[in-house]
């Protein structure tokens, strides 16, 4: 690898985190304002205009509040879950296609951290990874309440990770690639992979709700019958890092879902667009990279919206729900998109 | 980036990984020396609604969750094995669509054992 990429790359890993960070900061003070708007409030309106300043001022209240190690706890598991689960929150964006090239000086740029070709495989990886980081979390605190949401929460996720491995299948049986970037590049003729895959789109969207612990799949943090869930006794930065996680991972499955589904940074007619504006291929890039920010934020807001509009599932709805319905689904999408590419001629005869 | 080997596509990962550790352990360590200290025995008691402590929390618990986690470990094996041939599937043709039909089939009768077995029947 040439020096100046490898510069590029480690520069590129700065800033999609910084912007991963900053999304999700954002995201804290959006899903308020939304909740206001959709509750007929006014939301967060005193630190700033429109209440901007909000996330700052929050995370600074959570810096300065003081941190508890309740004496039961087993300390250093206790302070190890909340880093493990923020670690494994910022490792997926490592593999996602944030855009196209971009040639600086003779030199052309990916901007993606790294195109390994098991991506897809990746992220399954790290985001099953971050179960540890609730599980442990959870029995860490020897709390009742904090061992019932843990264990709540990872036999949801494991549960809800079979139907999105499955879903998952019959796209790659389109694709032929496990790359995020090559899944990208191949919906760039304006036929996102959503129009061939609408079931497997849909248990994806269930899934990636469940996975991300978000109502109405919240049961492990259902304060009415478990205080706070797995954080019940983390306070301070260490409560602040588990809330945060949870909002990186909600921009993080967002992308992955434009990435698989809604074709990325690509946009309907980009080249004729490109042609008639003039642009020249940086402009187009980073117009790319902009609509691809544009739909990550459409997803954010449809998890928030989702959120403030539907109640919780009763805990054996949420297991039938993943075990009877989404699992059965994604065999029959197998199926289906099988049968359909056979009869299509799309696969070899042998 | 074709002509460089597989292992420096990987460098990057690692590098992401220093940059969250930094930002973790800072926030760790920066919450830690901030934030004020006031102890006190009953402050630091793990919260039980108000009431005094019973017992230790981790007691047994239902054995549902560890059944959940078995069936969750065999049915993941089986949707690995299918991603190399969802990869590979249009080149294996449908010889290959048939096989994998044939171990759906197996794995559709094996998640109906389970569920007539009740053993995802919460009450």
């Amino acid at each position: 690898m040439p020096i100046e990429i490898l510069l590029f790359k480690l520069l590129l890993c700065g800033i999609i985190f910084v912007v991963s960070l900053g999304v999700a900061a954002y995201a804290t003070w959006g899903e308020r304002k939304f909740a206001a708007v959709l509750q007929d409030r006014v939301g967060p309106s005193r630190a700033g205009p429109f209440g901007l300043l909000q996330p700052i001022a929050d995370g600074v209240k959570m810096f300065m509040k003081e941190e508890m190690l309740p004496n039961k706890s087993n300390k250093f598991l206790f302070i190890l879950g909340p880093s493990l689960f923020m670690l494994t929150a910022c490792m997926v964006s490592t593999v996602i296609p944030w855009g196209g090239d971009l040639t600086l000086g003779g030199v052309t740029y990916n901007l993606q951290i790294t195109d390994i070709n098991i991506g897809i495989l990746y992220m399954f990886g790290v985001v099953s990874l971050g179960i540890y980081g609730i599980m442990i979390g959870g029995w860490a605190s020897n709390n009742k309440y904090s061992l019932l949401g843990a264990l709540r929460a990872s036999s949801q996720m494991i549960s809800y990770e079979i139907a999105m491995g499955l879903s998952i299948i019959a796209l790659v049986m389109m694709t032929g690639t496990l790359s995020l970037r090559e899944i990208v590049e191949q919906q760039n003729a304006g036929v996102s992979y959503v129009v061939y895959q609408p079931l497997g789109f849909l248990i994806f969207l269930i899934c990636a709700f469940a996975e991300t612990n978000r109502a109405p799949f919240d049961l492990a943090e259902c304060e009415t019958e478990l205080v706070g869930g797995y954080h019940t006794e983390y306070s301070s930065m260490k409560l602040g890092l588990f809330l945060f996680a949870e909002y990186i991972n909600m921009f993080i499955s967002s992308a992955v879902m434009v990435s698989l589904y809604f074709g990325g940074y690509n946009f309907p007619f980009q080249t004729e667009i490109a042609e008639a504006l003039g642009l020249s291929a940086n402009g187009l890039t980073i117009i790319q990279t902009l609509i691809f920010f544009g739909k990550i934020v459409g997803f954010i807001l449809f998890f928030m919206w989702v959120r403030w509009t539907l109640p919780r599932f009763r805990y054996d709805q949420l297991m039938s729900l993943g075990w009877k319905v989404l699992l059965p689904l994604a065999l029959v999408n197998i199926f289906i998109t099988g049968i359909v590419m056979w009869a299509l001629g799309l696969i070899g005869n042998n | 980036m074709e002509n460089t080997s597989h292992l420096w596509s990987y460098l990057p990962i690692v590098a992401m990984a220093v940059i969250a550790l930094g930002f973790v352990v800072t926030t760790m360590v920066a919450t830690h020396y901030l934030g004020p200290r006031r102890k006190s025995a009953v402050k630091d008691d793990p919260f039980e609604c108000g009431i005094e402590v019973k017992g230790n929390a981790r007691t047994p618990f239902s054995i549902k969750y560890f059944l959940v986690a078995i069936l969750f470990v065999l049915f993941d094996v089986e949707v690995i094995f299918m991603y190399p041939w969802a990869v590979n599937f249009k080149s294996l043709g449908l010889f290959g669509l048939l096989e994998m039909f044939s171990f759906m089939a197996l794995m559709i009768v094996g998640l109906i054992y389970i569920i007539r077995r009740g053993a995802l029947k919460w009450e």
